[in-house]
C-alpha cells in the first residue's frame, strides 16, 4: 500500500496578522509549524501503515526551509519524503497547488492520499478534493473516523455539520481528515535520528510533468479581494421523505427562489 | 549555560521536554488528586523511544548513558515527579539485569524494557530493612531446579503495575550479608501476589506497594549473577541509579523555579510587579544558582559513570544529597515566593514540594548518603596515608 500524506508548512499561531494593503499574511518573524490537520493526516497514515502495510511518503510543496516540515513527519514515523521546490510554484493558489501537487503524487505512485481538511492560514479546505479531481479519483472530505479498512476498500464517517455521513469507497482514493480522526503521535528518538539523517528528495517542475501556463502566478486564477468571517447559515431547511420526494421539492424550493 | 550537549543529547532533550509540556503538565494535577497511575504517558514514552534510552543497541534500545538517563528524567520532573519516579523506578529494576543479568536474561527481558512493553521494579526495602539493607528477611529457598521464594517486600515502586520484579532474598542467612541473592520473578508466578496499595504524601501518580511472596516458586536460571551476590546486586544497582534522583531533584528544582519566576511577573502588590522587588529577586536568584550548581555536579557525575569509572559511589552519594537538598529548599521557597497562591492546589508549586520530600528519603536517605561520603572520604585519607 502506498500512502501519500500531503502537508503544508504554516505560521504558527493565530497571532498572525493580514497586510490590508494586499490581503495577504505577514509571515516575517512567525515560526513555521506543520499545519495542526496535517499532522492528523500523517498519524492516519501511519495507522493505515500498520493495518494495511506499505509505506508512507510525506509530499509538501513549499520554498527549501518546508524541508523542516518534512523531517518532523519523518521523526512521527513517515518512511520519506518529497519537497515540490521550484520558482515556477511561488504564487500558486489552490487550483495551481492542486495541479502541482497531483502531477507529483502521480509520478511518484500512490493508492491512498491524506490531506488535512484545510491549513490553518489560507482555510481554503480546497487542495484536497481538487487534487483527487485532478487525478480522476474519488474522495472523501472531513474523515472523522475509520470504520473499516481494506486494501480495496475503506468505509468512513464524514463529519457534517450536524452528525455524520458513512461513506464506502474503493481504492485509490483521496481522504481529507478532521482532529476528531485521532491524536497525533509525538516524534520518537529514533525517528528524530532517522530524520536528521534522511535525505529529502526534491522535485522540480521538470521532475513531474506540468506545463508551466499551469503553474504559480500564471496558473492561478484566484484574486483575493477581500477576507472575512462568513456568517454562519441560519435559515435551513431540512428535507425529508424518499429521495424522489426529496428531488421534487427541491426543485420546488429552487424555483421558488428563481434559482433555476 | 552550555554544557557541551551532543546533538543526539538536544534531540532528546527536546524531546522529553515535548512529552513534558504537551502530554504530562496538562494532566499532573488530576493524577496528583486522583492518585492514578500515568498509563497514557507511560505509552507516549514507549512510543517514543524514551524506555530504551540506556539499554544496549543489541537489545533494542538506543545504546546511550547515564548522563541521557538524566536528561530524560530532569525534564520528566520538571514536569511531574509521580511520572518520573514511574519511569526512573523502571530503570533502578532493570539494572540488576543490565549489570549482572547472564545473556539469556538480557536477551528474554531487555528488548520488552526498551520497548516499553514491560514496566520492572526494584524490590529490596522490607518493613525492617530499609537504611538497614541487611535486615532482609525474604527467603530464597532452593528446592531442585527452583527457588521458593518466602516474604514481603514493602514500599515497592511500580509494584502491581510492573510485569518484570528483581528481588533481593536470602538464600543463606548464616553468611551474613553474602548470604542474599538476587531473583527475577514475573508477574503472574503462583504465590506472588499484591498487598495493600500505599497512600502516599506526594509523587502520587506514582504507585507504591507491597509485595507478598507466598511458597512462590522460580526457576533456578532466574538467579542474577551466583548466588551471595544479592547486596552486591543491590549496592551496585543504588550506585548507578543514585544520579538519577539527583537529577529528579534538579528538574522538579527547575520547574519550580519557572513557575515562580512566571507567578513574580506577573503578581503586582504596591502597584508593581512583585519580580521588582528586591526581596523577591535575591530569593529567585538563589533558588536559580542552586539549581545551576546542582546541574552542574548532576552531569559532571553521570559523565563521570559514562566514562567507565569503576568506583563512583562517592560522587554519585554527592550528587543525589546535593540536587535533592536543593529541590526541597528550592521547592519550599517557590511556595513562599508564591505565597497564598503558591499553597493553593490550583498553583502547581505545592504539590512540587510535596513532591519534592521522598527524594531526601527514597533510594538511600540524604543521611545515609552523607554516611556513603564520609566512609570514602576516610577510606581516601587512609589510603593516601599509607601512600606516602
Amino acid at each position: 500500500m502506498k500512502i501519500i500524506v500531503c502537508i503544508k508548512q504554516v505560521p504558527d499561531t493565530a497571532e498572525v496578522r493580514i497586510n490590508p494593503e494586499t490581503n495577504t499574511l505577514i509571515r516575517d518573524g512567525v515560526p513555521s509549524i506543520i499545519n495542526p490537520f496535517d499532522l492528523h493526516a500523517i498519524e492516519a497514515g501511519l495507522h493505515l501503515k500498520s493495518e494495511l502495510g506499505g509505506t508512507v511518503t510525506v509530499l509538501t510543496m513549499g520554498p527549501p526551509q518546508a524541508e523542516d516540515a518534512l523531517r518532523e513527519a519523518i521523526s512521527m514515523g513517515a518512511d520519506e519524503a518529497v519537497l515540490l521546490t521550484d520558482r515556477a510554484f511561488a504564487g500558486s493558489d489552490t487550483l495551481a497547488t492542486a495541479y502541482t501537487m497531483s502531477s507529483a503524487v502521480r509520478t511518484i505512485g500512490f493508492d491512498i492520499i491524506l490531506c488535512g481538511k484545510q491549513a490553518i492560514d489560507g482555510d481554503t479546505a480546497q487542495v484536497g478534493p481538487e487534487m483527487a479531481e485532478f487525478l480522476n479519483i474519488p474522495h472523501v472530505a472531513y474523515v472523522g473516523k475509520f470504520e473499516e479498512i481494506n486494501a480495496g476498500m475503506l468505509r468512513v464517517q464524514r463529519l457534517m455539520d450536524e452528525g455524520y455521513d458513512v461513506v464506502e469507497t474503493s481504492v485509490p482514493v483521496l481522504l481529507t481528515v478532521v482532529k476528531e480522526l485521532n491524536q497525533p503521535r509525538l516524534p520518537s528518538l529514533k525517528g528524530k535520528m532517522k530524520a536528521k539523517k534522511s535525505v529529502i528528495k526534491k522535485l522540480t517542475h521538470p521532475d513531474i510533468g506540468t506545463e508551466e501556463k499551469n503553474l504559480g502566478l500564471a496558473g492561478s486564477p484566484t484574486q483575493v479581494k477581500n477576507i472575512f468571517a462568513p456568517e454562519a447559515k441560519k435559515d435551513r431547511k431540512v428535507l425529508t421523505g424518499t429521495p424522489g420526494e426529496q428531488a421534487a421539492q427541491l426543485i420546488e424550493e429552487l424555483k421558488s427562489l428563481k434559482c433555476i | 549555560m552550555n554544557y557541551f550537549l551532543t546533538e543526539e543529547q538536544q534531540m532528546l532533550r527536546e524531546l522529553t521536554r515535548q512529552v513534558a509540556e504537551e502530554k504530562i503538565v496538562p494532566v499532573r494535577a488530576a493524577l496528583d488528586e486522583k492518585e492514578e497511575f500515568p498509563h497514557e504517558i507511560m505509552k507516549v514514552l514507549a512510543q517514543s523511544d524514551i524506555f530504551g534510552i540506556f539499554i544496549p543497541e543489541e537489545y533494542g534500545g538506543l545504546g546511550m548513558g547515564s548522563l541521557e538517563l538524566c536528561l530524560a528524567v530532569e525534564e520528566l520532573s520538571w514536569a511531574c515527579l509521580g511520572v518520573s519516579t514511574t519511569y526512573a523506578a523502571n530503570a533502578l529494576g532493570t539494572y540488576p539485569i543490565l549489570l549482572f543479568g547472564s545473556e539469556e536474561q538480557k536477551e528474554k527481558y531487555l528488548p520488552a524494557i526498551a520497548a516499553g512493553k514491560k514496566l520492572v521494579a526494584f524490590a529490596l526495602t522490607e518493613a525492617n530493612a530499609g537504611s538497614d539493607a541487611a535486615g532482609v528477611q525474604s527467603t530464597a529457598v532452593k528446592d531442585g531446579d527452583y527457588y521458593i521464594l518466602n516474604g514481603t517486600k514493602q514500599w515497592i515502586t511500580n509494584g502491581g503495575e510492573a510485569s518484570i520484579y528483581t528481588v533481593i532474598a536470602i538464600t543463606d542467612r548464616s553468611k551474613g550479608p553474602r548470604g542474599a541473592s538476587a531473583f527475577i520473578v514475573d508477574k503472574g508466578t503462583p504465590g506472588f501476589s499484591f498487598g495493600k496499595k500505599e497512600k502516599k504524601m506526594g509523587i502520587r501518580a506514582s504507585i507504591t506497594s507491597e509485595l507478598i511472596f507466598e511458597e512462590c516458586r522460580i526457576p533456578k536460571e532466574n538467579i542474577l549473577g551466583r548466588e551471595g551476590m544479592g547486596f552486591i546486586v543491590a549496592m551496585k544497582t543504588l550506585d548507578q541509579s543514585r544520579v538519577g534522583v539527583g537529577a529528579q531533584g534538579l528538574g522538579v528544582a527547575q520547574g519550580a523555579v519557572d513557575e515562580a519566576i512566571k507567578f513574580a511577573k506577573q503578581r503586582v502588590q504596591f502597584g508593581k510587579p512583585i519580580i521588582s522587588f528586591q526581596a523577591i529577586q535575591h530569593m529567585l536568584a538563589d533558588m536559580s544558582t542552586r539549581v545551576e550548581a546542582s546541574r552542574a555536579l548532576v552531569y559532571a557525575v553521570a559523565k563521570h559513570i559514562d566514562s567507565g569509572a569503576k568506583d563512583f559511589s562517592k560522587v554519585a552519594a554527592m550528587a543525589k544529597v546535593f540536587a535533592t537538598d536543593t529541590a526541597m529548599k528550592v521547592t519550599t521557597d517557590a511556595v513562599q515566593v508564591m505565597g497564598g497562591s503558591g499553597y493553593m492546589r490550583e498553583y502547581p508549586v505545592e504539590k512540587m514540594m510535596r513532591d519534592a520530600k521522598i527524594l531526601q528519603i527514597y533510594e538511600g536517605t540524604n543521611q545515609i548518603q552523607r554516611n556513603v561520603i564520609g566512609q570514602a572520604l576516610i577510606k581516601e585519607a587512609v589510603s593516601r596515608e599509607n601512600g606516602s
